[in-house]
């Protein structure tokens, strides 16, 4: 099976997306990061009464809110305008290690096994969306930003914190792959 | 519930319609090329964490590299925003690091699962992968519980 990979290369990708920390800086003085909109949208909708979630976040929020509704947008529009979200174009490697899993359909973005609502149903689909968005959610605001906020943002103005919560992505991202992806699949 | 007209001048609103359309496109053109550089892949996250391509890190790098020089550059010149104001980046809160530690380490759990990060969510359900919906909102659960067990946590 032949799938052909439209995949921009990383040194167009890369650069580009490093550009939107000094557009954003220059056009409204904002710092890049996107996890944030998660706090933002428990504010802006739910009644709590926690501390995290007491302050104005139409002032501090909104631009957020509105920026990760473009990036939704952006998504309709790579797929339904320029023809993205073909098959990956993963090395053979990647292939063979996640054929061993079970995983064989790479014509889409995500495996069809785990990311369909059929799946949602199923143990492996169960955890690796529910218990992988909770994960995600919990963990960034607890670490204060996640790969926008910290790996880009924060270490390209060379804050220590980063750097840590850097290393604590990949302690996860490495447990996930090499335990928990082969217990659930 | 605090009024948000009290601590704004009426002048102020919370959100120029100038701005609203800056922050749209460029979360559109983020959109497009997350997706198009398939940073959003389930399986190039999977591909990065088995270091089997330099794709991400090629992607990752790259972008720190020039947001870096970028910033160093704004710094020199005292560069201000097209509106006049000056540019501050604040520092990331530091106590001993253990929040960004515990934290990243279960942020980078749910990474290796749903295979997306916050900004890759959006982008995907836009692209029609309509079950990481369910994702988002687990998320958003997560940002909850944690914004409820923030004052028992170690940080």
């Amino acid at each position: 099976m032949e799938l052909m990979s439209t995949s921009w290369p990383w040194y167009v990708a890369g650069p580009i997306i490093g550009l939107m920390v000094p557009a954003l800086l220059l056009l409204t003085g904002k710092a890049f990061g996107i996890s944030s909109s998660l706090k933002h949208t428990c504010a802006a909708t739910l009644p709590t009464k926690a501390e995290y979630f007491q302050y104005d976040w139409r002032a501090s929020g909104l631009w957020n809110l509105v920026f990760v509704a473009g990036i939704l947008i952006g998504g309709v529009l790579a797929v339904q305008v320029f023809g993205g979200g073909g098959p990956t174009g993963i090395s053979d490697a990647t292939q063979t290690d996640l054929r061993a899993l079970g995983l064989t359909d790479f014509s889409g973005l995500v495996p069809p096994e785990l990311f369909s609502w059929s799946a949602l149903s199923t143990p492996a689909g169960f955890v690796a969306i529910v218990l992988g968005g909770f994960l995600v959610g919990f963990g960034a605001r607890y670490a204060g930003g996640c790969t926008s906020g910290h790996a880009i943002m924060g270490l390209a103005s060379l804050q220590l914190p980063s750097l840590i919560a850097v290393i604590g992505f990949f302690i996860g991202g490495l447990t996930t792959t090499y335990l928990l992806l082969p217990l659930i699949l | 519930m605090p009024t948000s007209t009290q601590t704004q001048s009426a002048d102020q609103p919370a959100l120029r319609t100038s701005d609203v359309f800056i922050y749209l496109v460029m979360g559109i053109f983020f959109g497009v090329v997350l997706i198009l550089s398939e940073v959003v892949s389930w399986f190039r996250i999977q591909e990065m964490f088995r270091f089997q391509s330099f794709h991400m890190y090629g992607i990752i790098g790259s972008a720190v590299a020039v947001a870096a020089v970028s910033i160093q550059l704004l710094k020199r010149m005292n560069a201000t925003t097209i509106r006049g104001e000056p540019i501050k980046i604040k520092d990331k809160p530091w106590n001993k690091g253990t929040n960004q530690l515990i934290g990243g380490t279960v942020f980078g759990l749910g990474w290796g699962l749903l295979g997306a990060c916050p900004g890759p969510i959006y982008a995907l359900i836009g692209a029609g992968i309509t079950p990481v919906i369910v994702g988002l909102l687990a998320a958003l659960l997560g940002a909850l519980t944690y914004g409820h067990l923030k004052p028992n946590l170690p940080h």
